[in-house]
C-alpha cells in the first residue's frame, strides 16, 4: 500500500497524535505525516508521550522497529496495561524468516510470541492485510488496550 | 527539606494545575497530602513521567502540566530533556525532587550527587532551569515559573527520607486514567 494512503487510513480511523522512533521500512509513512509526526529518543519514551496524548484526548500511533519492543515492554506492562491506556502500535518486522541483518534475527524469531506472551492483540500484515487490521485495532483501541500491527519489508511503499 | 514537605508544599499551591506524579514516594507523597482528580499517579513505568506530561502538554496547550519526577527517574529517561528543549512546551513546569538516592527502594544511591541534573537540563537548552538548595524558596520559585513562558525546570535538593513509610496509593490505577481524562 502506498504509505500516504495507509496515512488516510490511519486518520479515518480517528489517529491523530503520532510519536515513534524510525526504521528504514516506515520510512515512507513518516514523511508522509510531515511535521505531524513527533519524533522520539527512544520507542518507551514514545509510549509515555502518546499516553498523555491519549490522557489529553488524543487517539494516539507510535510507530518503531520490532529492536523497540523491548524498551517498549515496561511501558505496555506497568502503565498502558494497567491503566487501561490504548495505543496503537505500528511495527516495521526486521529478520523476518531469519533472512536480515544480524542483529534483527532474535528478534525476529521471537516478536509475534512476545505480543502472544503478554496478549497484546496484533497481526502481521503485508499490504492487503492493512484495512482489516485497523479494523481489529479500533476494537481494541476502544477498549482500552493497545493493538500491534507488525509491518512485513514489502507492506509499504 | 524532605521531598514530603516540598511535595505537600506544592501540592497546597495548584490551582487548576494537571500534575503528573512519578512513581514511588513521590506518587505516594502527593497521594496523601492532597489527592485530587488532576493528579496522575504513577505506579510503574519508571521515568515516564515526564514523557506523559509532555505529550499531555502538547495536546492540551491550553492547560499547565507540572510533573513531580525524581533525580532516579529523570536518569532513566534524561533523552526527554532533550525532547522537552525541541518542543519547547510554554505550559510545562518540570519539577525534579533531587535526594541523590532510590528512596522507596531503601536508599541506594544515585549518581545525581556527581551530576548536576540542572546544568544537563540547560544544556539540553530548557529555557528556564533553576536550581534550588534544601533550604531554598520552592514556593516563590514555583510561582515564577507558571508566570513565565515555559518549558521550565526546577531542580530542588531535598534529603532522602529513612522514615517514609506513607500508605501507597489505593485507587485503581483505571480510575487514576480516567477521572484525569475527564478532569
Amino acid at each position: 500500500m502506498d504509505a500516504a494512503a495507509f496515512k488516510d487510513k490511519l486518520k479515518d480511523h480517528g489517529y491523530s497524535f503520532f510519536t515513534g522512533v524510525p526504521c528504514s521500512l516506515l520510512g515512507g509513512l513518516i514523511e508522509s505525516l510531515g511535521e505531524e509526526y513527533v519524533p522520539s529518543v527512544r520507542e518507551d519514551t514514545a509510549l509515555g508521550l502518546a499516553a498523555g496524548a491519549y490522557l489529553g484526548g488524543r487517539r494516539s500511533c507510535v510507530l518503531m522497529q520490532n529492536s523497540g519492543l523491548g524498551y517498549s515492554l515496561n511501558v505496555l506492562t506497568s502503565l498502558n496495561m494497567i491503566y487501561d491506556i490504548p495505543v496503537l502500535m505500528i511495527v516495521s518486522f526486521r529478520g523476518l524468516g531469519g533472512k536480515d541483518a544480524p542483529e534483527h534475527l532474535v528478534m525476529g524469531k521471537h516478536c509475534v510470541e512476545l505480543m502472544e506472551t503478554f496478549k497484546i492483540a496484533h497481526k502481521v500484515c503485508g499490504k492487503d492485510d492493512l484495512d482489516d487490521a485497523l479494523k481489529a485495532a479500533d476494537k481494541e483501541i476502544s477498549s482500552g488496550r493497545p493493538y500491534c500491527i507488525f509491518i512485513k519489508g514489502d507492506t509499504l511503499e | 527539606m524532605i521531598m514530603r514537605d516540598a511535595i505537600s508544599k506544592l501540592i497546597s499551591l495548584m490551582k487548576d494545575e494537571y500534575v503528573i506524579c512519578a512513581n514511588g514516594f513521590i506518587s505516594r507523597d502527593a497521594f496523601n497530602s492532597k489527592d485530587r482528580p488532576r493528579n496522575f499517579y504513577m505506579l510503574g513505568s519508571m521515568g515516564q513521567a515526564s514523557s506523559i506530561g509532555l505529550g499531555f502538554a502538547m495536546v492540551q496547550p491550553g492547560k499547565k502540566v507540572v510533573v513531580f519526577d525524581g533525580d532516579g527517574n529523570l536518569l532513566m529517561n534524561l533523552g526527554v530533556l532533550a525532547m522537552i528543549s525541541e518542543i519547547r512546551p510554554k505550559n510545562f513546569v518540570h519539577i525534579v525532587f533531587d535526594n541523590e538516592c532510590y528512596n522507596s527502594t531503601g536508599g541506594q544511591p544515585t549518581i545525581s550527587s556527581n551530576v548536576d541534573l540542572a546544568r544537563a537540563a540547560a544544556g539540553c537548552g530548557i529555557k528556564n532551569t533553576i536550581r534550588i538548595g534544601p533550604d531554598g524558596d520552592i514556593t516563590s520559585a514555583f510561582n515564577d515559573c507558571l508566570k513565565k513562558e515555559g518549558p521550565s525546570l526546577i531542580l530542588l535538593k531535598v534529603e532522602c527520607d529513612p522514615e517514609e513509610k506513607l500508605p501507597r496509593v489505593n485507587i485503581a490505577p483505571t480510575e487514576i486514567a480516567e477521572r484525569f481524562r475527564n478532569g
